[in-house]
């Protein structure tokens, strides 16, 4: 693990790379570096050690306190803070969201766990839209080039980003990426985030949307396991619909579940495979589009 | 484990107040962490021990708060305390609710010596 970001090992940056470039390790976090003298060692006393739940109806001021060094009472001078700890990342965000409306360019950020379908949902969107919208695409995974060589097929511009161990793209990955990418006015730019319904959903990117994918072999009650990010997107694409007859995925469930979660939730159903659906979700894009 | 950037993203901001402060050690720092948040407070304690090593926090007593979540009803008004993010209201039983409070995940304050 990085020991500045937690991005991934020091010796293997989140780097941002096109098709058919040689590797450039960018370092895209920004850090303040603190070195301190790493051989001046301390005991440390931890106060709480054991598991800590927190249940509705605990007293809410019952702080925990670990990281002692013996200084039980400060009586030091007291600073308000008050900052948000993504504060960083939603003020990136924000920069990002600028320029893309600004310039109109529509930016979708597909979440989903691996294996749903995003990457294939791209590339079949990608050809099928081409010859009326642009195309940008980022892609988001840990590791390889592969997502970004198959939607390179297309024809599309992309570029993607490998985060080495980090689970999740941040605000400034997207604004270095969109910077090397150079996507046009009035371009759709659609970034694949690392597959992962967890840590993706706590980093705002910028983007207008946010399209959670499921698909018919994973368990309906998805929705109810990861509630932030159905909580936090626009509309669940429903993938593999051509499976229905031989899973026992409920779709109505699944959607009851996610309404639970997000009742302004939309919905779509479709089979990237079969093509069933995939008007919806054409028409979705053009009229979310700005 | 984005509990790890969190962690990085603490130490960053003492590093910054107790910039503006001059000089001084940090004493300790108060966190507040939501209970519905998306973190888990102990992967952030866990993340902060292995990071402060070397940085300005690395003496430093963190404490860190958690918030109970409370939801407010869309259609009938009722705040209510709730431990995930689809409970119904109990006074309508709508879903259509919004949390006002424990999604907070914020440097409330740090003591300079």
């Amino acid at each position: 693990m990085c020991d500045t970001c937690g991005c991934g090992q020091p010796d293997q940056p989140a780097s941002i790379r096109k098709p058919g470039n040689p590797v450039s390790h960018t370092h895209i976090h920004e850090h303040t570096h603190h070195h301190g003298d790493m051989e001046h060692t301390h005991p440390h006393e931890h106060l709480h050690e054991h598991p800590h739940p927190h249940e509705p109806g605990q007293d809410p001021d019952h702080a925990h306190h670990f990281h002692d060094a013996n200084h039980e009472h400060s009586h030091g001078t007291q600073i308000m803070v008050g900052q948000d700890l993504l504060a960083k990342n939603n003020l990136r965000a924000e920069r990002n969201r600028g320029y893309f409306e600004a310039r109109h360019i529509t930016a979708i950020n597909l979440v989903s766990s691996p294996g749903s379908g995003k990457t294939s949902l791209l590339e079949k969107t990608i050809l099928a839209l081409q010859n009326k919208i642009s195309f940008f695409i980022i892609e988001g995974d840990q590791q390889t080039m592969l997502d970004a060589d198959r939607i390179h097929q297309t024809g599309a511009p992309v570029i993607q980003i490998n985060t080495g161990n980090g689970c999740h793209l941040d605000a400034m990955m997207v604004n270095k990426a969109v910077k090397e990418l150079d996507p046009t006015d009035h371009s759709l730019l659609l970034i694949e985030n690392v597959g992962n319904l967890v840590c993706p959903s706590l980093f705002d990117l910028g983007e207008s949307k946010r399209v959670v994918i499921m698909s018919t072999t994973e368990g309906e009650d998805k929705p109810l396991k990861y509630p932030n990010m159905f909580r936090t997107s626009h509309l669940c694409v429903i993938n593999k619909t051509d499976l229905l007859p031989y899973v026992d995925f409920q779709t109505e469930k699944a959607r009851q579940y996610a309404l639970r979660v997000n009742p302004h939730l939309e919905f779509i159903e479709l089979s990237v495979k079969s093509g069933e659906g995939l008007d919806l979700w054409y028409k979705w894009l053009q009229v979310n589009r700005s | 484990m984005h509990e790890l950037s969190l962690a990085m993203n603490i130490i960053e901001i003492a590093a910054e107040e107790q910039h503006k402060a001059g000089s001084g050690t940090i004493l300790s720092v108060e966190l507040e962490v939501g209970t519905l948040s998306g973190v888990v407070i102990d992967a952030l304690e866990f993340a902060l021990e292995v990071s402060v090593k070397g940085t300005v926090l690395e003496h430093a007593r963190i404490e860190l708060h958690p918030i109970e979540a409370e939801a407010s009803c869309n259609q009938c008004s009722h705040v209510f305390r709730v431990g995930d993010l689809f409970t119904s209201c109990p006074r309508c039983q709508s879903y259509d609710t919004r949390l006002v409070r424990g999604h907070e995940l914020r440097f409330r304050s740090l003591t300079m010596e």
